[in-house]
């Protein structure tokens, strides 16, 4: 990877909590329209490396940069403000709101007009968000409510949220979680596909070997903290030392 | 300060301590297992002590008849409450934290009016206790022997609720349910007898407490919400659910109270504080500066078993109001303002108290249904409008000036207290709320020489203009209308939508760049302001206030006019406002008890019809529109 092109950059990134080493000496980037994912057995730091990246917590040492510029230690709206954009792993959206009015509010607040009393919400970027439906296909269930959406469809409105923020990164924590197999290839291949049109840098964790390596560039081991290897899906594959960390085997399959 | 009686001041508040401590524990208990914040158990208090006057009054005189009358009391109060957990709560579990509250405070009413009719509304003073009702002389300084019986009892109870919850089967199920609702039910424990175990066993302990109070307080008809307040304080300070962290909270409380008394006047930088007028204050001042350090009590730990979806209501799909509403509000504008030709002037006097308390009601109903901010507070800006209004006008100023400046000092209350209560979630929050409210109405009620004390303050007519009370209910219909029209728009603009994300999400909202926190602090100042301008209205329109103006029982109207009208119907507050006054003015005519058929009617509404008057039309005028 050349450096101009890298929309987020980790250096030497630090995390402890009460004394436990969460993360160590973790550095790495991604690039404009790159998809990376980030895996390792459960306590490996993915959650933690993600929450850095996003701002829910500030590291002990090292640097997260987006587009050459230092956002370590902002608080996740202002991170959210300079173009990362995230997807949660149980999907958060709001209920209480039809799909379209979730993504117009997505709109306004990228706008800085999420505060504003002049008009009614419902009447401000309308066409915009329809354009945003239409991107995830969830045209037809604009103005259904969110609290009754299918648990895929509520995934594909929170990639409209992330997306409707025009992100340079894309944060994405375990996005098939608890989706059918069917419906997992489908979401990751409509980000994919999203991403590499746009341009959009993408970092994403995932338990399901099967969208990792059918849709990374890059993928990243880790394993109690540090990175045990690096590069593209068919040699993190056969790496051995990953078998036998992450993979728990010892004999290729 | 001499020695001897700071150790009489701190025996006496060890001995307040252990009462409060009791009543505290079985709060604490029940919401443990339960999750109810339980409004009535200060009338469980109230009523031990009326069931203990009337057991020893019965029983042969001498230390047997009192002790037994003082035992038997709470086994009384503990099948009461079995039996107000079998037929109210059992129902309610799963409701909103609004609807518990509502129906526990519907419960309140109705033990009170109970009392009432049984017991009557003289205070009754019981016999001393047979044994102890001398005094020991400790460095010269007499202490009544019942407060050292008392500073035993707290301790006794302390490693008795010890016992049972770590040394009986009984105790390990409480335990399970406080830790884990959903594994323990898994598990296979049969929470609707060990509900009603453990709600029997928090009445026990609040009528043991009002039995053992006897001696030193007439039971009296005031004793329920005087309790609760402070009850509710001690199980905050020591963390929900946690009993040592009650017993904790209970000592740290009763000892700064002594500590206030011990104190006397102090002068500090040229002012004089008179630390002991300071004692209705100093337990809210402890609890909002252990929230403000410890955000789930002393003890307490963050409610992980608590339920993190919002609440039904907020599921739902929120319709935005359009034509037909408007034509709708046109209308009852029109009718509203025709009103005073049709009838006398009492109508109009009646037809202004609604206006008034349907803005108050709709500040908060901005608050809570919009923000999912649930103050149990909301009169402490109310009463601070009012206040400001009335001693504006004491001080000589002008009407205009005096309206004006009372939503300025309730948005300045606001915006403080507001500051501290969004860094806290959930009841810990509406607690908080609490506390403010009462803080405020402490200061009101003691200080004197500012707010007029207990008399408040009398002489807050209108200017002469608008002395005729028609002309008046035309004054503030024309203020009320455009602040509810503001709200509304507030409502549907992109700040209420922002405001509504922090509250379906706040992950969410923060995800996408709002500040979920800073909408909830903007949202509070808002509510605050708009319910001192209903407060300033108020003032004007009754000639006089008084510490009540800013008591729990107002602020608890508000919740009740909030639930009558629904949490998200568009006309809600005018309708819960307006219900809750006819209500309250047709009952008052035909019976003394009109607070029981309130509590009766609040009860209805809460089992029966939960989204309220205003929420049960919307979805009949929705069902309506669909058919062809």
């Amino acid at each position: 990877m050349n450096g101009t092109s890298d929309v987020l950059a980790v250096a030497r990134l630090r995390k402890a909590f009460d004394g436990v080493d969460a993360l160590v000496d973790v550095s790495f980037t991604v690039a404009a329209g790159e998809l990376v994912a980030l895996i390792g057995p459960n306590g490996a730091g993915k959650t933690t490396c993600f929450n850095l990246v996003n701002g829910q917590l500030a590291p002990d040492a090292g640097t997260v940069s987006l587009g050459g510029e230092r956002i370590d230690g902002l608080p996740p709206r202002a991170i959210a403000r300079k173009g990362v954009g995230r997807t949660f792993q149980v999907a958060a959206t709001f209920a209480s709101m039809t799909v379209r009015e979730n993504v117009q509010l997505a709109l306004l607040a990228r706008q800085g007009a999420h505060r504003s009393v002049a008009a009614r919400a419902t009447e401000r970027e309308r066409v915009a968000a329809d354009a945003l439906l239409a991107q995830v296909r969830m045209t037809r269930f604009a103005d259904q409510g969110c609290a009754t959406l299918a648990y895929g469809d509520a995934k594909r409105v929170e990639l409209a949220l992330a997306l409707a923020g025009r992100p340079r990164l894309l944060l994405m924590d375990e996005p098939t979680a608890g989706m059918s197999p069917n419906s997992r290839n489908r979401l990751m291949q409509l980000a994919a596909d999203l991403a590499r049109e746009q341009r959009i840098a993408v970092l994403f964790t995932e338990h399901d070997m099967d969208v990792v390596f059918g849709h990374a560039d890059r993928v990243i081991v880790l394993d109690r903290g540090r990175i045990i290897a690096e590069g593209r899906p068919e040699a993190i594959r056969a790496n051995r030392e990953v078998r036998a960390v992450y993979l728990g085997e010892d004999e290729p399959v | 300060m001499s020695l001897p009686s700071l150790f009489a001041q701190l025996l006496n508040g060890l001995a307040s301590a252990s009462a409060l401590f009791l009543v505290a524990a079985g709060l604490t208990l029940i919401f443990g297992v339960t999750r109810i914040v339980n409004f009535a158990h200060g009338s469980l208090y109230m009523l031990g002590a009326y069931v203990a006057y009337s057991l020893v009054d019965a029983l042969p005189r001498g230390p047997l008849g009192f002790w037994g009358g003082v035992i038997a009391a709470p086994f009384v109060v503990a099948a009461v409450g079995a039996l107000i957990e079998a037929f109210v709560l059992k129902r309610i579990y799963a409701a909103p934290e609004l609807l518990q509250l509502a129906a526990t405070f519907g419960i309140v009413l109705i033990v009170r009016d109970a009392a009432l009719a049984l017991w009557g509304a003289e205070d009754l003073l019981g016999p001393r206790a047979p044994g102890f009702a001398g005094a020991f002389d400790v460095f010269g300084r007499a202490i009544p022997a019942y407060d050292l019986l008392l500073l035993v009892v707290g301790p006794l109870v302390l490693v008795a609720l010890w016992w049972l919850l770590n040394r009986t089967r009984f105790g390990v199920l409480i335990r399970a349910a406080t830790e884990n609702r959903v594994l323990a039910g898994a598990l296979g424990i049969d929470e609707r007898r060990l509900f009603t175990g453990v709600f029997a066993l928090g009445s026990l302990l609040a009528g043991l407490a009002g039995a053992l109070q006897l001696p030193r307080e007439p039971a009296n008809l005031g004793m329920d919400l005087a309790i609760i307040a402070e009850a509710f304080v001690v199980t905050v300070v020591g963390g929900l659910g946690s009993i040592p962290g009650a017993f904790l909270a209970a000592l740290l409380i009763g000892l700064t109270k002594a500590l206030c008394v011990v104190l006397g006047t102090v002068d500090v930088g040229g002012i004089a504080i008179a630390f002991p007028k300071l004692t209705l204050v100093v337990e809210f001042v402890v609890m909002a500066v252990v929230l403000a350090l410890k955000p789930h009590g002393l003890l307490g730990t963050p409610p992980a078993a608590l339920p993190t979806t919002p609440i039904a209501e907020f599921r739902a799909l929120v319709i935005p109001p359009g034509r037909a509403s408007a034509a709708g509000a046109a209308l009852a504008i029109a009718g509203a303002a025709l009103l005073p030709f049709t009838g006398d002037e009492y109508r109009a006097v009646l037809a202004t108290d609604i206006l008034v308390l349907a803005l108050f009601t709709a500040s908060l109903q901005f608050l809570m249904g919009t923000g999912g901010i649930a103050s149990f507070g909301h009169a402490a800006y109310f009463g601070l409008g009012a206040y400001a209004a009335a001693l504006a006008v004491k001080h000589g100023w002008p009407m205009a000036g005096a309206l004006a400046i009372s939503p300025l000092v309730a948005l300045g209350g606001a915006i403080v207290f507001g500051w501290f209560c969004v860094r806290l979630s959930g009841v810990y929050l509406a607690m908080l709320t609490l506390a403010f409210a009462q803080i405020v109405w402490s200061i009101a009620f003691q200080w004197d020489s500012v707010t007029g004390g207990s008399n408040g303050v009398v002489g807050v007519w209108p200017a002469e203009a608008l002395a005729d009370k028609r002309v008046y209910y035309w004054f503030v219909l024309a203020l009320v209308v455009p602040a509810l029209v503001a709200l509304t728009w507030f409502a549907s603009a992109p700040f209420g939508y922002s405001l509504r994300a922090s509250r379906d999400s706040a992950l969410r909202a923060e995800a996408i760049g709002i500040d979920a926190r800073r909408m909830q602090w903007q949202a509070f100042a808002i509510a605050g302001a708009l319910a001192g301008l209903a407060g300033g209205l108020y003032a004007f329109s009754k000639g006089s206030i008084s510490p009540d103006t800013l008591a729990i029982p107002r602020s608890v109207d508000a919740l009740v006019m909030v639930l009558l009208g629904g949490l998200n119907a568009l006309a809600g507050p005018v309708i819960g406002a307006a219900s809750f006054i006819w209500l309250q003015d047709a009952l008052a005519r035909v019976t003394d008890y009109w607070r029981a058929v309130l509590g009766i009617a609040i009860l209805f509404i809460v089992l029966v019809f939960p989204m309220g008057i205003g929420g049960g039309m919307q979805v009949l005028l929705r069902r309506g529109r669909r058919r062809p």
